[in-house]
């Protein structure tokens, strides 16, 4: 960071500046995804305008949207446990704000270059499970527990395959580290070729299907969304909060799709970088100043093709059945993804 | 070191808290959630001792899947709202000695095989190489072992769980 500016640093103005830039690269995607995606792709997908009074094309409609909610009485329900029950939206938040906390913007621009990043993430993304466990169960209402309850079972089936895929890129890239990832894959070449570098995205291909199934049904969003399905149990989880609580809930939800297509983005698409070759960089400390203002601008581009990705699955197809659901983990997802590693395994010994 | 040493403190007394909540608390969900924090804190006390590889296991295994496997059932079977009162048995009592048994023999092994052996004051990171390379090598057989536990249990899970 402080290489970025060029300029020497105090710890404590790093860690300030680290913060408030972790919290843009999570608030930023989320409003990004929501207006482009939520309001105005789905709209056009269901022939219809979306927003477009406030400001341009609707551009100033999630302001108001989240001035409305602001405004709202924090209510809760008179038989809830009331401090769990408030606890809990910020408990999924906190997890995803942790979890950009590992992601690479660019050489220098980096929150934390954690050893074990890749294990860093996964682990951290599990906690968000509790808060929305907790949070069904609180509310003293049946189909909020329900919710909260297929959403721990959805959760932990699809964790697994989630791990199990970005092993395959571990061991491809030699390191946990998302640096070295990123390093590897841009360094990288195809049979002697440098042009593109070598994206994890055509070694990895199951790798990375497996990764985004298994990142749509973590995020609940549909086909994978069950917990909150509207037409068995309300809201799910959510049922009974309302205003700035459901507001935190709504945040982690957009958020976590848009951190989670950034390591998707970092794991598999090559990251930040652009193939090094093509400035003849051999080394991270080879590589030109520029990449940590390029670097983010790139990591946001991959973000946004990913999460619109996600979104137009979301929009396009039906509910699972929950049985449907837990075999799909179980019996085709996980065999798939152990094949993947042993394959992967393999041809690295191999090759 | 100061500030490894504050925060140990810190850590040390939000786990003991929790640990003493865990077991006087009145509500299954509440006793379940100050577990969670006694195993945050010690994914934070691996933090502190360079253990990074450890401490992100401690979160993904304990707080990401036993815990919540944990008031997963709790939730399906007995977790009412508010105040319990039938949640401690008679042989509570025995869980007294057994603790202070567990700590004799935890500190004199501890005591036993460090002594005045202090950290080094720059502690470099343990990397997940280093670890792989001790479970695959000198720990192997152990680790054969404990796969071998864990496998008869999933298979025991099944036999358990098949109506046919």
């Amino acid at each position: 960071m402080s290489a970025l500016l060029a300029i020497d640093m105090p710890y404590w103005l790093q860690t300030i500046l680290r913060v408030l830039g972790g919290t843009v690269a999570v608030l930023l995607p989320a409003g990004t995804i929501v207006y482009v995606f939520l309001f105005k792709m789905m709209s056009f997908m269901q022939s219809r305008l979306g927003p477009m009074e406030a400001g341009p094309y609707g551009s100033l409609q999630l302001f108001a949207e989240v001035g409305k909610w602001l405004q709202k009485e924090d209510l809760y329900p008179d038989r809830a446990d009331k401090f769990i029950f408030k606890i809990a939206p910020i408990v999924v938040l906190t997890s995803t704000f942790l979890l950009v906390a590992v992601v690479p913007f660019g050489p220098d621009a980096w929150f934390t270059n954690f050893e074990a990043g890749v294990f860093y993430a996964l682990a951290v993304s599990s906690v968000s499970v509790l808060g929305i466990l907790i949070a069904g169960w609180a509310s003293a209402n049946k189909y909020s527990l329900l919710g909260g309850l297929r959403a721990a079972g959805q959760l932990i089936a699809y964790e697994l395959p989630m791990v199990l895929a970005v092993i395959g890129v571990v061991i491809q890239a030699g390191s946990m580290n998302f640096q070295e990832i990123v390093m590897a894959q841009n360094a990288g070449e195809i049979f002697g070729w440098n042009g593109i570098g070598n994206p994890y995205i055509l070694t990895q291909m199951v790798g990375f299907i497996i990764f985004m199934i298994a990142v749509q049904a973590e995020l609940t969003q549909t086909p994978f969304d069950m917990p909150i399905a509207e037409s068995e149990l309300v809201s799910g989880y959510m049922t009974e909060y309302s205003g700035f609580r459901f507001l935190m809930f709504f945040i982690g939800e957009f958020a976590t799709a848009g951190v989670f297509s950034l390591i998707a983005a970092a794991l598999f698409l090559g990251g930040w970088g652009i193939p090094f070759a093509w400035f003849g960089w051999d080394s991270m400390d080879s590589i030109d100043n520029w990449m940590n203002i390029v670097g983010p601008l790139i990591m946001f581009t991959k973000m946004m093709v990913l999460s619109g990705i996600i979104m137009w699955v979301r929009f396009s197809y039906p509910r699972f059945r929950e049985d449907q659901l837990q075999k799909f983990a179980w019996k085709v997802l996980i065999p798939v993804s152990l094949l993947n590693i042993m394959a992967t395994a393999i041809l690295k010994v191999a090759f | 070191m100061v500030a490894q040493n504050i925060f140990f403190a810190i850590f040390a007394v939000i786990m003991v808290v929790g640990a003493l909540r865990v077991v006087t608390s009145n509500n299954v969900v509440h006793a379940a959630l100050w577990l969670v924090t006694v195993l945050a804190g010690a994914a934070g006390q691996y933090i502190l001792l360079s253990a990074e590889f450890v401490a992100v296991t401690q979160v993904l295994v304990y707080i990401g899947a036993v815990m919540v496997l944990f008031l997963f059932g709790t939730m399906l079977t007995r977790a009412r709202l508010g105040e319990e009162t039938d949640l401690n048995n008679k042989t509570w009592i025995l869980g007294i000695p057994v603790a202070l048994l567990l700590f004799g023999t935890m500190s004199y092994a501890l005591i036993d095989s460090f002594g005045d052996e202090k950290l080094p004051e720059d502690a470099t990171v343990v990397s997940t190489q280093v670890i792989s390379d001790q479970i695959f090598g000198p720990y192997l057989i152990p680790f054969w072992a404990l796969s071998f536990v864990l496998l008869a249990a999933t298979i025991g899970a099944i036999v358990l769980a098949r109506k046919d």
